[in-house]
């Protein structure tokens, strides 16, 4: 299977070519059909790898294609790379992504007030585009080049600006602005973007990162003369003594891709809106997958960063940062996918943090189980738009668990994994990225831990509204319904996985196996003079641990105290502290500050460029003026020709005379 | 013989069309296509028997053509205009089948010019003769203005004569220029020229500067660009995909061409300035097609942005650049070429290229909305496709040498997203304009094109390699030329 | 017999016809006399000719003769077409009246 690797890649190729050349012809049951076989197909080819990997011991294996690119030292192939790593993410990106592709084919199917299904308008499209990013996404990973990690990345914001855009006719939506009781002002929300607009923001800011990233590529080639992931990495402790400067410039390089990928500060802003997608695509791309590619790109580059310690410092404090910042923004969000949008920008801040402390397997554990978890929270929150109608706002539902079992339960599951419940995934790979943060600063580890508080707190704040108390809105109410089998189907798998999928990195110190720890070894690289690895005792292990917990379950319960127990605590909370209250609300008024700073400069110069420089300045004054100039030039020689041909004549001969004088005078 | 036959079978079947009576209009229809197909099958050949891996000229031919002056008939190629051959004669072909339609008003004189443009710019790239390359370079200019003045839009007269004015007076130096040379070298025979003539440096500036204003003008260079904008907007269609596609890579492949190896001493000198125009050609003209209201304007000002990447290659002075410069010169007339016959198939409907005429088609044309996202991608340089190819190398090149340029340079590929993106926004995305509701989708004729191109598109992306192995010898023969100069200048 | 006459009078006829021609060319209004005159002009050349051609005992000049009546006969062909186009366009034969090239 480890040579057949390339087939994971061709059969969502497949899928798409198919369901984008004949979705028409083959009706949408077949599309349907198709879509998911492709991606379990390359799930089991995957599997098998897996497996065929663990018996080699985690050996590295590149599996050659074609050669793509040679001028005279450049010189890149196609070629593929099984490895622990890449497998992992292929495993996560087809396994997570077929559960995403069954749900779809139920979720795609819209049903009208009457109880008709009717499918959606582009119904192949969806699956054609769905398959794409699966391919996308596997080339990203697989890939043993950065040029061919660079492909994926670039692919991958193509198929999430596709996805995106997917229902491009719909408006942009005006929110209905929070109510703060009768004497205050309601804070007014900023509309919605539309999904047209939402795909063409992902792709921009992601571009923006990707210029950094394509640099730190340049970079790379400049330096190693080569951009094979085996040549550079042993060669990269023998380069870093030679020039010093390089490396943390190509970790800093590569970092800023990262950053637009991954939906970092500052450039985290599309991810939110990405939200405009259908769900099952904000829970593959902008939950799952292809937003951990920054990390998956770290961990693979380890042997850069942990020679670039600035940088990585740079790295966890980003990290840190945008976890706590995004979790503010979340405590007030109204809208559930934008809950879980924040929240999603919130965990990858965590990773990054774990992998800026140089705790690689830590990133890659809370990466896999935040891709369990956070797919299930997302599915769910799609099942419930479905029973709702597209409604999103959490004020409009409430009382939906006596309507919708399953999806109350494993959201509820999701949930506690997501705020680090004990014993859930969410709790051990949390933890693990906590004690070593803590390890490598306090001060970073304060902010995690408080963040950490936040995140179970606005994750229950939306449970309790969305599922328990009362019905707000009695005809949504009396429409819910729980959704089909392949949607129930894709939940539980998810809420087996998100309880479970801590079984991967159970915590050491308690002389429990890691199963991560060992697997992903062979592709991390030791420092030649690392110090010798320095362990906290067993006390503050356990400290740390049952802090996490305690913060966990007090966000919980704060929670369950505000919007269950004291529903009037939390709208006076905010009328009390109603400009902080408006300014979460407003997301820090991020966006406008953006569009001030940059996109409305941009479009005046253009616009100044467009009508000012070229039509005046370079066309009318410089290229019509010179014409206009011989024109007026002309004008005046153009006297001499009074059109009296009598006159030509005499000039002729009066010519003719002074022209035979000359000879005879000279 | 096959070069020669690719500027005679164009020239024999303009003469046919002449004529066919003038109501013949299906006959005339089939003779264009069957003499620019059979062009396209006579320049197959070059591509299979093409050598790889050998540097020099091949399918040469001399013939005696003004013997009293040394001037001789001298055609040939190499990697550098293989596939740009192979371009304008696939082109050509395309041109002519998607005008099938649209021109209804003297359709014989039309194809007349069509096939006359085609032996001229044929002959542009294959003349290894400085007064044969001068007489087809200035030939081509007289149907291109044609086409536009009789067949374009409501300013036609006005663009036509901008184009040929301007692109005419830019390359009166370079005549004096070739002179100069004929002089110094008694021959006007490039490779000749290339292998023996030694001139002063100063000498090699001011003639490279002869040469590059015409060259430049044709790219276009900023701030020569104007004409591009104001001659697309009024040419039809085909005269559109022409100009695009292989018109303005006359400018570009020139300078690798004649200014480079005949003038090596004075690429370092101009290098700074030439690579600035670059970077300033591509973020300006991405800024100024960002705000077009028209979207055959905004392509227009895309070209002047792709055509400053490839000006970078060229004078990155690495054989990357040079050898990503070539490759896209054939990208950009692929993927140009496909964005303005959508453009056209949207046209010849509606009768407007206004944004705000349109919005939200896609629901009502699937197929047009396929391809035009397609044709998009290949233009933002998507990888998969034929522009990332390009581009990637060209910049990975210009690294090399100057960070900075490539740094600026690849800040230009946020914006061809910016500007594409909003332009797929606003014309196929967002709420659906009624005034489309009796828009059709393509056609077969129509959608064939279009596959054909973006096949085109797709191959070169994925096997890029298919075009390096021919173009990499000349490249880097190039290259060579270049920094044996630089070491010698900086002993 | 031409050996009596001197090549001085030839000379002189023909210097005055061609003044003669020359005058009417610049003076006259008619085009048709303007065109007369200027053939009066070829004329005198001619004489020239043929007088050097004797007294110098070459056929060369008389060659030249022949081409310039053949060129004179085309020109008047040509001439007078244009001649009838214009007074068709113009209603006029006055030479002043044909200026739409005026600048």
């Amino acid at each position: 299977m480890t040579q057949l690797i390339w087939l994971t890649i061709a059969l969502p190729v497949l899928g798409l070519l198919i369901n984008g050349l004949f979705g028409r012809r083959i009706g949408n049951r077949t599309v349907s059909i198709i879509a998911p076989l492709m991606v379990l197909l390359a799930f089991l080819v995957g599997v098998g790898a897996f497996f065929e990997t663990m018996g080699r011991g985690g050996e590295a294996v590149a599996v050659p294609l074609w050669t793509w690119v040679t001028i005279g030292d450049f010189n890149v192939p196609i070629s593929l790379l099984v490895d622990p790593l890449s497998l992992t993410m292929v495993l996560v990106v087809t396994g997570v992504g077929f559960l995403i592709h069954v749900y779809a084919t139920a979720y795609m199917v819209h049903s009208d007030d009457h109880g008709h299904d009717h499918d959606d308008r582009d119904f192949s499209r969806f699956f054609t585009f769905l398959n794409l990013f699966i391919a996308s996404m596997l080339v990203l990973v697989l890939g043993d080049n950065y040029l061919m990690m660079y492909v994926g990345w670039e692919l991958v914001g193509v198929s999430s600006y596709l996805l995106i855009g997917y229902w491009f006719d719909r408006p942009s939506e005006a929110q209905t602005p929070i109510n703060l009781g009768s004497n205050t002002e309601p804070v007014k929300l900023q509309p919605l973007l539309s999904p047209a607009a939402s795909g063409m923001k992902a792709f921009i800011v992601n571009r923006i990162g990707d210029v950094g990233f394509a640099l730190g590529v340049f970079l790379l080639w400049s330096t190693f003369g080569t951009l094979q992931f085996n040549e550079i990495f042993p060669r990269a402790v023998e380069v870093s003594e030679a020039m010093p400067s390089v490396i943390p410039w190509i970790a800093a390089l590569l970092f800023v891709g990262a950053i637009g990928k991954s939906a970092q500060l500052p450039l985290y802003v599309w991810l939110p809106d990405a939200m405009a997608g259908p769900t099952p695509v904000s829970a593959l791309i902008h939950a799952a997958t292809m937003v951990t590619a920054g990390v998956y790109m770290i961990v693979r580059s380890n042997i850069l960063y942990s020679l670039a310690p600035g940088v990585s410092m740079a790295v966890a404090v980003i990290g840190m940062a945008t976890a706590f910042f995004a979790a503010t923004i979340a405590l007030v969000q109204v809208d559930l996918k934008r809950v879980l949008a924040y929240s999603t920008v919130s965990q990858l801040g965590y990773m990054f943090a774990a992998v800026g402390v140089g705790a690689y397997t830590a990133g890659m554990f809370h990466l896999v189980t935040h891709a369990f978890f956070k797919a299930l929270l997302f599915l769910g929150a799609g099942s419930v738009m479905h029973a709702l109608h597209d409604v999103i706002d959490i004020r409009r539902m409430g009382g939906l668990k006596d309507k919708m079992k399953i999806t109350w339960i494993t959201f509820w599951i999701g949930g506690l994994a997501l705020a680090g419940f004990p014993l859930m995934s969410g709790f051990f790979s949390k933890d693990e990225i906590l004690a070593h943060v803590f390890e490598a600063s306090p001060i970073l580890w304060f902010f995690g831990i408080l963040t950490a508080g936040m995140t179970a707190f606005y994750t229950f704040r939306a449970i309790f509204i969305a599922f328990h108390g009362k019905p707000r809105d009695h005809h949504l109410y009396e429409h819910a319904h729980e959704s089909r089998t392949p949607i129930t189907f894709a939940l539980s798998v998810l809420a087996v996985l998100a309880i479970f999928g801590g079984l991967l990195g159970l915590p050491t110190f308690l002389g429990l196996p890691h199963f991560l720890n060992g697997w992903l070894e062979p592709v991390l690289y030791e420092l030649p003079h690392a110090a010798e690895e320095h362990h906290m005792s067993f006390g503050a292990e356990m400290g740390l641990l049952a802090t996490s917990a305690v913060v966990a379950v007090g966000g919980i319960f704060l929670a369950y105290f505000f919007y269950m127990l004291q529903p009037s605590i939390p709208q006076n909370l905010a009328r009390s502290t109603r400009s902080l209250f408006a300014l979460l609300a407003h997301k820090y008024w991020i966006d406008e500050l953006y569009d001030t700073l940059f996109v409305q400069p941009g479009l005046k110069l253009a616009q100044a460029f467009a009508d000012g420089l070229d039509k005046v300045v370079i066309d009318d004054m410089f290229v019509d003026g010179t014409a206009r100039l011989i024109g007026r030039f002309g004008g005046i020689l153009s006297k001499l020709q009074n059109g009296y041909t009598g006159s030509y004549a005499l000039a002729t001969f009066i010519g003719v005379i002074i022209m035979i004088s000359y000879f005879f005078l000279r | 013989m096959i070069l020669s036959l690719l500027i005679i079978i164009p020239i024999a079947g303009a003469i046919v069309i002449a004529f066919v009576p003038r109501d013949q209009d299906n006959m005339i229809k089939w003779l264009a296509v069957a003499t620019t197909a059979l062009a396209l099958l006579v320049s197959l050949p070059l591509y299979f028997g093409f050598a790889d891996g050998v540097s020099g000229y091949q399918f040469e031919e001399i013939r005696p053509w003004i013997p009293a002056l040394n001037i001789n008939y001298h055609v040939g190629i190499d990697g550098l205009s293989l596939f740009l051959v192979l371009l304008t004669t696939f082109l050509t072909l395309i041109s002519v089948i998607s005008s099938w339609t649209a021109i209804t008003d003297g359709l014989k004189e039309y194809m007349a010019c069509m096939l006359l443009l085609e032996a001229a710019v044929i002959g542009v790239f294959i003349s290894l003769d400085l007064f044969l390359f001068y007489l087809f370079w200035e030939a081509s200019l007289i149907p291109m203005a044609l086409l536009i003045g009789k067949w374009g839009g409501s300013r036609r007269i006005y663009a036509a004569v901008k184009f040929i004015i301007y692109t005419m007076a830019g390359s009166t130096l370079m005549l004096v220029a070739a002179l100069v040379l004929y002089v110094n070298g008694g021959t006007s025979d490039l490779p000749t020229l290339v292998s023996t003539l030694s001139l002063s440096q100063n000498l090699q500036i001011i003639l490279f500067f002869a040469f590059a204003l015409a060259f430049s003008v044709k790219v276009p260079l900023f701030p020569l660009h104007t004409w591009l904008p104001t001659a697309h907007v009024e040419a039809p269609t085909a005269g559109s995909i022409m100009l695009a596609g292989v018109l303005l890579k006359m400018g570009t492949y020139s300078y690798l061409r004649f200014a480079i190896p005949l003038f090596p001493d004075a690429v370092a000198y101009w290098t700074p300035l030439l690579v600035t125009l670059a970077i300033i050609g591509i973020l300006y003209g991405a800024l100024v097609a960002l705000v077009q209201d028209d979207v055959k304007k905004l392509v227009a000002y895309s070209s002047v942005a792709h055509m400053g990447f490839i000006v970078l290659g060229t004078f990155s002075g690495g054989q990357q650049g040079m050898s990503g410069a070539v490759l896209q010169m054939i990208n950009h007339g692929l993927s140009t070429g496909m964005l303005f016959f959508m453009v056209g198939v949207l046209y010849e409907q509606r009768h407007t290229r206004l944004f705000s005429e349109y919005g939200g088609i896609w629901v009502k044309v699937p197929v047009f909305g396929t391809y035009f996202l397609l044709a998009v991608f290949s233009s933002v340089g998507l990888p998969g496709l034929n522009g990332f190819v390009g581009e990637f190398v060209i910049l990975l090149g210009t690294f090399k040498v100057n960070p900075i340029a490539a740094a600026l340079g690849t800040f230009g590929i946020v914006l061809a997203a910016w500007y594409l993106l909003t332009a797929t926004r606003k014309v196929m995305m967002g709420p659906f304009n009624e005034a489309n509701r009796n828009l059709k989708d393509m056609n077969m004729r129509e959608a064939g094109i279009a596959f054909v191109l973006i096949l085109f598109c797709f191959i070169i992306g994925l096997f890029p390699n298919l075009l390096f192995d021919k173009i990499n010898p000349a490249t880097a023969e190039l290259a060579e030329m270049i920094s044996a100069t630089t070491l010698i200048a900086g002993q | 017999m031409i050996g009596q006459v001197p090549l001085s009078y030839y000379l002189l006829l023909s210097a005055i016809l061609f003044a003669i021609g020359a005058g009417g060319v610049l003076i006259r209004r008619n085009v048709i006399i303007v065109l007369m005159c200027v053939e009066m002009m070829m004329n005198a050349v001619n004489l020239t000719f043929i007088a050097f051609s004797r007294y110098l005992d070459s056929t060369t000049g008389q060659i030249f003769v022949f081409m310039i009546m053949a060129v004179a006969a085309v020109e008047v062909a040509v001439g007078l077409a244009l001649l009838v186009e214009l007074n068709r366009h113009k209603d006029s034969v006055n030479i002043n009246d044909f200026n739409s090239l005026k600048g």
